[in-house]
């Protein structure tokens, strides 16, 4: 079974996040970059699953900046088998389609039995990639999965939508998209890290995949403006002398708010 | 078959098994008066079609569309099969869903086939002189960005919630859309528990008031704390992830940056220590008040109210102070 986990770098939900208000496009340089976490929740089912059924090659896929091989690596030293970093400089600033685009080529291109990705990034927020993927590889889509049962020849698991809870199935090849339900990642430890060095880590364009970034016919989404919000600032902060309660219904019943 | 209108923005809609609309619906048709002329395309169970559309109508459809899924079971395919032909006869201006699961995946795999531009978590769309673009609320509520398509209609998804705006309902028009199926290979949907259990408080999403809670209420017993305050006020009910995590309450209830962005008129924060992660999906509320024995607690930042206290001393008082007034 090949498994391919995609996995997106972003700034790090713990500092403050910044948007270039030139370019509209994430400041890099003003917050750590991590993966993002639900894709190590992905990494770590595709994981947990070939620790458990020899023979799986699990395969980390990354669009991303080229600094971006310390968190390739990191997957790598995790336990994946094997690395595919997609970098190219017409692909900064890649919508949602293009950025599929590319991600279903090289994933044809490396062959698979399943897909496995997060239900959304933190950053961008869309939760749309596995869906696009998905149509664009011609397989099932299974997406926003609580929990998940991965067989030779299919997958299932728990979805829960708006209206209710349910069990659904597809059978491989498939696309998969997982929450923050699944179980957090392994740490690598020292023989992972040490091994990652060793495992292959390809490095692609979109001439090696065979995707045009500018094409005329493909219609592109596109930031018309960008700016900040002026943060929130604080108001009156009481220290509790055992009439705290009566205080706060108070200033609830004077603001019209109870 | 009479004309669409010119200035059509097709709002794709989906029934419960029940038959009503999705919650998100009339926040929907209000996005698309405000741009344009709603058409409705409704998804719906066989048989289920026609009461849905009358819905469609009564919450700002000018046209309806039905389209029945012939099996039920085939998970989503079926909706892009129908979007395809839908978009295809009313040439639409815009195309919007709601961003849930299911209407992210609709938009996603509609936008892949027929290589149209998507413009995601939208919290409100409007018009200018080229076309419909997308406003958006990212990095938890710190940046507004616009959006739209290079050409086309853009497809764009409505953060759930997000939109206060509702159309004027319609007389019904409608018809049935006939659907040449893709084919294309799909995962079934084995079973189905439709949520039953009748809401006896608010949505979080949307609600006019939250009251949440956090790890500080310490266990499942006493998280009811939360539940207690929120009655009293008529208020939803929110958590922080780490209350999630510890399983005082399910997932659906959780505020922020991977849970529910909520924007009430007042939230309560329990026993929450406002991580930047939190504050991600709260700090557009109007009024924040907090409760935290921590004097240090990140959520104080931001409060406009803030009350250094245990919550198991300091809100037992204030229910009974406001139960009090109530009498
Ligand atoms: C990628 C990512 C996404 C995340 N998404 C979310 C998200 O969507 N939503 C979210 O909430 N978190 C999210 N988190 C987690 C977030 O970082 C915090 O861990 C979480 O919000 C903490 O929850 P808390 O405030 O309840 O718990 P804690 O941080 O443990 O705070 C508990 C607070 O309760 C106070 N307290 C304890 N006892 C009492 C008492 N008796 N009376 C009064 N106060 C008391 C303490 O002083 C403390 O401040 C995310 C994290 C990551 C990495």
């Amino acid at each position: 079974m090949k498994i391919v986990v995609l996995v997106k770098e972003v700034p790090d939900t713990y500092g403050d996040r910044k948007l270039s208000l030139e370019t509209g496009l994430a400041d890099r340089d003003a917050s750590e970059i991590v993966i993002d976490e639900i894709c190590e929740r992905a990494l770590e089912l595709a994981l947990a699953y070939a620790d458990a059924n020899q023979g799986t090659d699990v395969v980390v896929l990354s669009l991303a900046p080229d600094g971006a091989t310390a968190t390739i690596r990191k997957g790598l030293a995790m336990g994946a088998g094997s690395a595919i970093h997609i970098c190219d400089e017409a692909l900064r600033g890649a919508d949602l389609g293009l950025t599929a685009e590319t991600l279903a080529a090289a994933i044809r291109r490396a062959g698979f039995d399943l897909v496995v990705a997060g239900n959304a990034s933190t950053d961008g927020s869309g939760g749309m990639m596995p869906a696009m993927v998905a149509e664009l590889l011609d397989v099932p889509l299974v997406s926003g999965l609580s929990s998940v049962e991965i067989n030779e020849g299919g997958v299932s698991g728990t979805r829960v939508v708006e209206s209710g809870v349910q069990q659904v199935s597809a059978s491989l090849p498939a696309v998969i998209s997982i929450t923050e339900a699944l179980p957090g990642p392994r740490f690598p430890n020292f023989k992972g890290i040490m091994a990652a060095k060793k495992k292959p880590l390809e490095t692609l364009n979109l001439a090696d995949l065979g995707v045009t970034a500018d094409d005329p016919d493909t219609a592109r989404s596109i930031m018309l403006a960008v700016a900040e919000k002026p943060p929130r600032a604080a108001g009156v902060k009481i220290v509790d002398e055992g009439d705290a309660g009566e205080k706060l219904a108070n200033f609830l019943i004077e603001n019209r708010l109870a | 078959m009479t004309e669409f209108p010119q200035n059509a923005i097709l709002v794709v809609v989906e029934a419960r098994a029940s038959g009503e609309l999705e919650q998100a619906a009339a926040g929907l048709f209000g996005a698309a008066a405000g741009a344009g002329t709603p058409v409705a395309l409704v998804l719906a169970a066989p048989g289920a079609g026609k009461a849905a559309a009358a819905e469609a109508a009564s919450l700002g459809a000018v046209r309806v569309l039905i389209a029945e899924t012939p099996d039920p079971a085939v998970l989503g395919v079926p909706g892009v099969d129908a979007l395809a032909s839908a978009a295809e006869q009313v040439q639409p201006d815009a195309i919007l869903l709601s961003h849930s699961l299911d209407g992210r995946d609709l938009a996603g795999r509609y936008a892949a086939r027929t290589r149209t531009a998507v413009c995601v978590d939208a919290v409100g769309v409007s018009r200018d002189e080229e076309g419909v673009v997308a406003n958006h609320s990212v990095y938890g509520g710190a940046y507004n960005v616009t959006s739209t398509a290079t050409f086309g209609p853009p497809v764009i998804t409505i953060r759930q919630g997000a939109v206060e705006a509702r159309a004027e309902a319609q007389p019904e028009t409608s018809e049935t859309l006939s659907v040449t199926p893709s084919g294309k290979p799909a995962a079934r949907i084995d079973s189905f528990d439709e949520e039953t259990a009748v809401a006896t408080r608010p949505e979080l999403r949307g609600a006019a008031k939250v009251v949440a809670g956090g790890r500080g209420l310490a266990s499942k017993e006493q998280f009811a704390l939360v539940e207690q305050l929120a009655d009293t006020l008529g208020a939803a009910v929110g958590a922080s992830r780490a209350a999630v995590d510890a399983g005082y309450i399910p997932h659906a209830h959780q505020v922020g940056q991977t849970g529910v962005s909520v924007s009430s008129q007042l939230y309560i924060a329990l026993g929450i220590s406002g991580a930047i992660q939190h504050r991600a999906g709260m700090q557009t509320a109007k009024t924040i008040v907090a409760v935290n024995k921590d004097a240090d607690a990140p959520i104080f930042e931001i409060a406009d109210f803030g009350v250094v206290g245990d919550v198991f001393k300091v809100v037992p008082q204030l229910i009974s102070a406001l139960e009090a007034r109530k009498k």
